[in-house]
Order: C-alpha cells, then structure tokens, then sequence
C-alpha cells in the first residue's frame, strides 16, 4: 500500500541531501575551482603563500569541493591524437649491439679473421660480415653468448636477440619477444616524456593515455592551441653526462667559468659542482633498463651508440675513481664512481637504489627523448571564448527548457506535477553531483544530454500519474490508486529505462571524446531519474498523503 | 482546471489506418535511401578527413574575398560558409573554412594552417580563429567502422532484450520501427544537407533509445491487456492500449520536445545539428512505436495459445526490477 519504512525514507532522503551536497560546489565553480587548484599546489609541496591562503579561504574545508570537469569543447584547449613509429626504435636497439658485438668477436681474431658490419643490411638487421667462413660458428656462438633472456610477462624463457649465420655473414634480429617488450617499453616512455612535457606547462588536468597499440591521446585544457601543444611534447629532455669537481651547498656559489652548479633531482639542498661541457649527451643513449648488480642489488643498465660508446669508454678509462653526474633537464639524477673503464658502450649505475627507484632512473634515463617518432592523426583546437559562448547557449536553453517543462507539469497534473518539478530539480542536482564524484567530463553534447534527461525524466513521473488516473476510476479510494499506479508502472518503466540504458553503455564504450561524455551523462541522468521518479516523487507523495489523507484527489 | 492534451476516454480506431500509415513509412524510407543514394551526406571531417577552421570577426563574412585569398595556397577544394545564428551578437560575424584531406599528410601541417590564418588575416585583420580542428584519413576511416559498429550493436541488444522480456514478435516490431527511424533521419540529413559528423551519430543512437523506450512503453501496456483479454482480436487489444497510453506517449513527447526546442533555439550553432536529429527522432520515434512497431507485430500475429499460464511473455516477463 502507500506506506513506505522509515529506514526508506531516511535513505532516500539521505541520498538527496548527499546528491545536493556534492553537487554545491558546481554553483560556485570558480571559487571551489581556485581552493581545488590551492590544495593540488599544496600537496605538490608548495609554500602556502598569502594567495593560495585567500584561494584556500575561498571555500569551507568541510564541504565536498570536487567540482565536474569541463571538456575541451566548453573550456577550450588542445586535443591531439599520435601515432608513435614504434619501428623506429628497433633500429636505434640493433645498432646499439654493434660496439658490444665487436668487442666480443675482436679475442677471436685468429678464428674468424677480420669483422666488419655490412651497412646495407635493413635498418633492423645487424649483419656481421666476417673474413674467414670456417670461423662462423664460433662466431655465432660468441654473439648468442651476448643474448639476454628477456623478463617479461609474455616472453619469458625468450633471448632478446636471434643470432643466425650464414656463409660468411652473421644476421642479428630482435627476437618476437623482444620487439613486443620494446613496442610496450616504447609507449611507456613515450607516455612518460609527454607527461613531463605537459606538466612542466603547468596546465590544469590534462589527459594523456595509450589508446591501442601504438596511440597516444593527448587533450590538454586551456592552451592555446594544437600547435603549442605540438611544440611542447616534441621538445626533447636533456640528458648530459658530466664530469664531478665537487659538491656545493647553494645553487649561488661561486665557480670556474667552465663549471655550472646543479641542484640534486631527489635531494633538495644538495647541489653538484659540474664541468660545464658534456662527454656525453642523451642522444647517444639507446636504451636503459632496471636490472641488478653482482651483489644483486638493483641497479640501472645504460647502452649508448657506437659514438657515445667510443666517447664514454675514453672518459671512464681515463677516469676510474672519480665520479660522474647524471644529468636531465639541468637536474642531477644521479652522480655514481666509475669502477672501472666501461668500453662496451653500455654500464651500470649502481646506487641506493630501491628496485622502485631503479624502474624509476630507468623510465627518467630513457625518457630523455621521445624514443620514437611520432605522426598526429587527430588535432583539434578550441577557443576559450567559443567554449564559453556554449556554456553560457546551453545555461540559457536548460533554464528555458527546465521552467518550460515545469509550466508543463503543473499545469497537467498541479499538485502532483509540482512533487514532480522539486524531483526534477532534485535530478539534475544528482547528475551534477554523482559528475563531480566520479571525476566525469561535462562535454557540449552532455549538456545536451542534461536537456534531453529534463526532458525525459519526467517520462517515470508522467507513466506513474497516468497510471493513478486509471486506476482512479476503478480502485477504492485514492490510496488504493496511488500505490497500484506505482505498482503497475513499475515494469514499463524499467524496460523503457533499461533499454535506453544498454544504448549509452554501447555508446561509452565505443565513443570517443564529446561522445563518452554524452553517454556519461545519458547514463547517469536515466539512473538518477529512475531513482527521482520512483522514490523521491513517491516518499513526497506519502508525506503529502499522511498529512491530509484527502477522500478524493485530483491527478 | 488541468491541461489535458487528450480527452479522457478517448476511442479512436488508430489501427483503421495501418495500411496508409505503412504505406507513407515504406514510401518514406525508400524516398530516404533515394535522397541518401543521389545527393549523399554532408559528412564532416570527423568521416572524410581534412581541416575545418571556425573564423569570427567584426567585419561582415565576404566569402568571395576569402576563397581568392585562400585559392593562391593550391590547398585542392576549400568550401567556406558563413554561420547565422541568433545567439549571435550583432557584430559577431561566424565563417566555416572547411580543407579537404592534403595528399600524403596524416594530418594537416602546422605551416598550412599558419598560411590559411595569415593569409586570412591579410584579408580581415580583425578576424580570430576560435576553433581548428583537424583528422587525418586514417583515423576517419576508423570512426567510420566505430560508428556503424555502435549503430548496429545497439539493434542488436535491443532485439534480444525484447525477446527476453516480450516475445520475439515485439523484438522484430520494435527493430523494425527503430530502422525507420534511422533511415528517416539519414534521409532528412541527406535531404537538407546538414553535417553528418560523430556527434549525429550520438544523436541517432540517442534516437534509437528513445524510440524503444516509446515502443516498450506500448508494448508492456499491449502485454497487460493481451492478459486481460483473452478472447478480444488482437487489433482492438492494440487500439486499446494504443488509445489508454495515449495521453502519457504526448505528454512525454511534449515535454522531450519542449526542452529540445528551446536547446535548438538558444543552444547555439554548434550542437544545433545534434539537437536537431534527436529532435526529428523523437517525432519520428512517436509515430514509429504506433505504426511501424504495433503493425510488424500484427502482420506477424502473437501467439495467444490460452492453455498458456501466460499469453504474451517469455519467462523472463514478469520479472518487476
């Protein structure tokens, strides 16, 4: 019958107040935007100075102050879709063999004769050309010797090259598993150097993700324009090797003209006094990979090309004892001793590395320069001021359609049509809420979605009040009708909503961008019309009833 | 006094005009797929490729001028529209430049798009670029598939989440009635040339979850009074609950369309496309769930076995939640 428990009631009387409460900061976007933007400054360990005090004043603590995101067609901003060449990379991993491959083949003279790398083998390809055929197994089995076995979830048990002879000539490939662990190692760091760059712009929120294989969205709010962005990610890091003449206590001290003090990346406080020319730069790095030493401690490996080899192997052999310095985008990453002279064009930087950390110096090694190059598929840019001209269209046409629909409903079904109304205004204060909790994007096409909801959200309303009007007519008595109303709407209610539900999943799972968002809101606004309709419209409709408990009532 | 959009007890013989009404929705969607065939979407770049470019400016829109100062950049076919709007300001005069895709790019070059703005500007020095937008061929190849994966995935859960709850005649009279929807609003699109792009395709699938909402609607009412009456020919069954759920199918309708009109009206130029199909779509959709769905069913028959517990439903149709 009508009546509905008090644990019911106070449930859905929580959910609303939970839903308002959430949804409030949207009302005074800028103010909980600037507190939002004061404690992310915070935690990144700013100083609380007088301005981020007044933007931290600006909103009361103990409010929920997550407010909805703007999507780049309301705020403005630049979206870019990459394509990395992941075979780029392959050739720069096979030529970074080579110095190694040489130096394992040159005790073996006397076996194989002369060694010499054919240059017009595919760039993927490493093929040794040795003088002597007899010796070529030998050869082979020198350079299988070289092969590392690959640690990863797929291609465990695998080497990471495949050593094959034929004749007078050896042919070097990356194996399968090696080439889909370089593809992933790829993106990572792809990922991780754009991430870099667009933080360092200082930008609010932007979003970067692997889509795919071999793609990269970028969407970064309030630039300017693709271009910019463009700019800004294919700007390579700096990565410098240095010789060390000392340690240093301020960034201020006094040096040679040669030299340039620079601060420690993990250690404020502790600066580094360097020779100002670089023996080797980022450039010649191939590759870097966490790994372990001898004591098995963690460790990062380093592999240079032939050119950073040679230049590395005559600093290191004349230079054993004393250290060197590690150096991305004018930051110390790590300054170790040299142990010994390091001729192979790879090495070890052994450290107090957690395993962590060593990932860590690996993924900041290599990600010293985008390691591939990259194609945009996709960029679009959007004006401030035409994202604003849609916020303010679409405010102006909710409002008109929310007052609109409201003249609608009272008219129509008066007492009832206004429980309707306060359950409308209810709704769309959940959408914004539950928007704002699970961090959902607002796109111009969700807005849209916001006005079709208005729209249909009284649908419920309407099944559930026609359905009263019916069953007046036969029930006894209002209570009677009122509940068989609810009763008997129920079911085309739920497969009216379930069906309009299963198109905005398909419609977020295969959308994209402006799409998602609309699907996003689509299938929170069916959510929370459902539960307006069917609870909130029913718990007023009760208390109402309770109060007066009317003989008649007019639907 | 309440507004009442119907009278109360209304009567009407709807089935009466089941063959004209099929008739113009047969004749309808061949005419669409003609139009569709003979002049073809105006597809965005979104689908084809290329560069659109939104210019705003004080001064008043001269395409001529536009296209000789952009015809020197051997860029192949420019199409350049200027854009009304009444949300316009008085002065706010709004152009579409629209690049088709450059032979061998992915996607346009940065040194293009710096040409077209400089030379613009050498042209009309007071105008900006509020919005650049820009898809390579290979991505629009790929929305393409996207898009009509959604379409046709969404036909087909719906298909089988109404032969779960009603039978299988339903599920063919409401797929039935959402093709029509679809090809009518590819027809209308085709017919007035308004651009075709991803969000239309929202827009569509939006349409389709309205129509079937309309659909179930009637047809849970149709699934109750086949209970009801058992012994009743199925056409009055259906002119009943036609006619009983009359009232609420124009109340919905009238408030979806209100809400949409005045989006459609003050929303603004860039989703008026968008607004426009899910509003043609819930107009069409209305007529479809009388017309389109209700006649499959009916040319198809229910089977009303009354040694049946039930006579409509499968067992999943009474199921409330």
């Amino acid at each position: 019958m009508l009546e509905l428990s008090l644990w019911k009631r106070l449930t859905i009387l929580l959910v609303c107040l939970a839903g308002l409460a959430v949804a409030l900061p949207n009302v005074f976007y800028t103010r909980a935007e600037r507190y939002n933007d004061a404690v992310t400054a915070i935690e990144r360990g700013a100083a609380t100075t007088p301005e981020i005090q007044a933007d931290l004043d600006q909103w009361p603590d103990f409010l929920p102050s997550a407010v909805v995101n703007l999507g780049l067609d309301l705020r403005g901003g630049a979206h870019l879709l990459a394509e990395v060449q992941l075979e780029d990379v392959y050739a720069s991993r096979i030529d970074g063999y080579w110095p190694e491959m040489r130096n394992a083949l040159r005790p073996l003279r006397d076996q194989v004769g002369g060694v010499q790398r054919d240059r017009t083998a595919p760039a993927d390809e490493l093929r040794v050309r040795i003088s002597n055929p007899d010796g070529l197994q030998v050869a082979v089995d020198a350079l299988r010797d070289l092969a590392q076995p690959i640690v990863s979830l797929t291609g465990v048990g695998q080497n990471d090259i495949e050593v094959s002879g034929a004749g007078d000539t050896i042919t070097v490939k990356l194996s399968e598993a090696e080439r889909t662990a370089t593809d992933d190692r790829t993106m990572a760091q792809s990922l991780e150097i754009i991430r870099r760059r667009v933080d360092e712009a200082g930008t609010r929120e932007p979003t970067i993700q692997r889509q795919g294989t071999d793609r990269i969205l970028i969407q970064v709010p309030g630039i300017g324009s693709a271009q910019e962005l463009k700019q800004l990610i294919g700007t390579t890091a700096k990565l410098t090797f240095h010789p060390v003449r000392g340690n240093a206590t301020s960034r201020d001290q006094r040096v040679d003209s040669d030299q340039i003090v620079l601060p420690a990346l993990d250690d404020p406080g502790q600066f580094y006094i360097l020779e100002r020319d670089a023996v080797v730069t980022g450039d010649d790095l191939v590759d870097s990979q966490p790994a372990f030493d001898q004591n098995g401690r963690p460790a990062v490996t380093f592999r240079f090309n032939p050119s950073g080899a040679r230049a590395f192997g005559v600093y290191t052999a004349e230079n054993v004892g004393s250290l060197f310095a590690v150096v991305l985008d004018n930051e110390v990453v790590t300054a170790p001793q040299i142990r010994e002279a390091i001729t192979g064009g790879s090495g070890q930087i052994t450290g107090n590395f957690t395993v962590e950390e060593a990932n860590r110096q690996a993924i900041l090694l290599r990600a010293g320069a985008l390691p591939a190059g990259m194609t945009f598929l996709e960029e679009r840019t959007v004006g401030p001021e035409l994202g604003q001209d849609s916020i303010d269209a679409g405010k102006v046409a909710s409002l008109v359609a929310m007052a609109a629909v409201v003249v609608f409903m009272i008219a129509s079904y008066g007492l009832f049509g206004t429980f309707a109304t306060i359950a409308l205004g209810i709704n769309i204060a959940l959408i914004f809420g539950v928007l704002s909790m699970i961090g959902g994007t607002l796109t111009l096409p969700g807005i849209a979605g916001i006005v079709l909801t208005i729209g249909m959200a009284v649908d419920a309303n309407v099944l559930v009040f026609e359905r009263i009007r019916e069953e007046l007519k036969t029930a006894r008595g209002p209570a009677r009708a009122i509940a068989l109303g609810y009763e008997r709407a129920l079911s085309a209610i739920v497969d009216a909503n379930i069906t309009t539900f299963i198109i905005a999943v398909i419609l977020f799972t295969l959308g994209s961008g402006p799409v998602r968002g609309f699907a996003v809101t689509l299938g929170i606004g069916i959510l929370t019309s459902v539960f307006t309709a069917i609870f909130v419209t029913r718990l007023l409709i009760v208390l109402w009833f309770e109060r007066r408990r009317p003989k008649q009532i007019e639907v | 006094m309440r507004l009442r959009l119907v009278p109360q007890d209304t009567n009407w013989d709807f089935m009466r005009w089941r063959h004209y009404t099929f008739g113009a929705s047969i004749i309808a969607m061949i005419a669409s797929l003609i139009i569709w065939l003979a002049v073809g979407l105006n597809f965005g770049i979104d689908f084809l490729g290329g560069t659109t470019i939104r210019t705003e400016s004080t001064q008043s829109v001269d395409i001529g001028v536009y296209r000789d100062a952009l015809t020197p950049l051997g860029l192949g076919d420019i199409a350049i529209t200027e854009l009304f709007d009444p949300t316009f300001a008085p002065d706010q005069n709004v152009a579409q430049i629209r690049i088709q895709v450059q032979d061998g790019a992915e996607s346009v070059t940065p040194e293009t798009i710096a040409d077209v703005k400089s030379a613009l500007l050498g042209v009309d020095p007071a105008i900006t670029f509020p919005s650049v937008e820009s898809v390579g061929p290979k991505v629009s190849g790929e929305l393409v598939t996207t898009a009509l994966l959604a379409v046709g995935a969404s036909l087909i859960a719906i298909l089988f989440y109404i032969w779960l709850r009603f039978e299988w005649q339903f599920s063919v009279g409401a797929v039935a009635a959402l093709f029509h929807d679809v090809i009518l609003t590819i027809g209308i699109f085709s017919l007035l040339q308004i651009r075709f792009d991803l969000a239309t395709i929202a827009a569509l699938l939006t349409i389709i979850g309205y129509s079937i909402n309309d659909t179930v609607v009637i047809f849970d009412r149709l699934r109750e009074n086949l209970i009801k009456f058992k012994k009743t020919p199925l056409i009055d069954v259906m002119n009943k609950s036609v006619n009983e759920t009359l009232s609420r199918t124009l109340m919905t309708s009238g408030t979806t369309l209100i809400a949409l009109i005045a989006l459609l009206v003050l929303g603004g130029d860039v989703i008026r496309g968008f607004v426009f199909a899910i509003f043609w779509g819930v107009i069409v959709g209305t007529y479809s769930s009388v017309y389109v769905a209700k006649n499959v069913v009916l040319m198809l028959g229910v089977d009303r076995d009354p040694k049946k517990p039930s006579d409509a439903g499968t067992q999943f149709a009474n199921i409330d939640a």
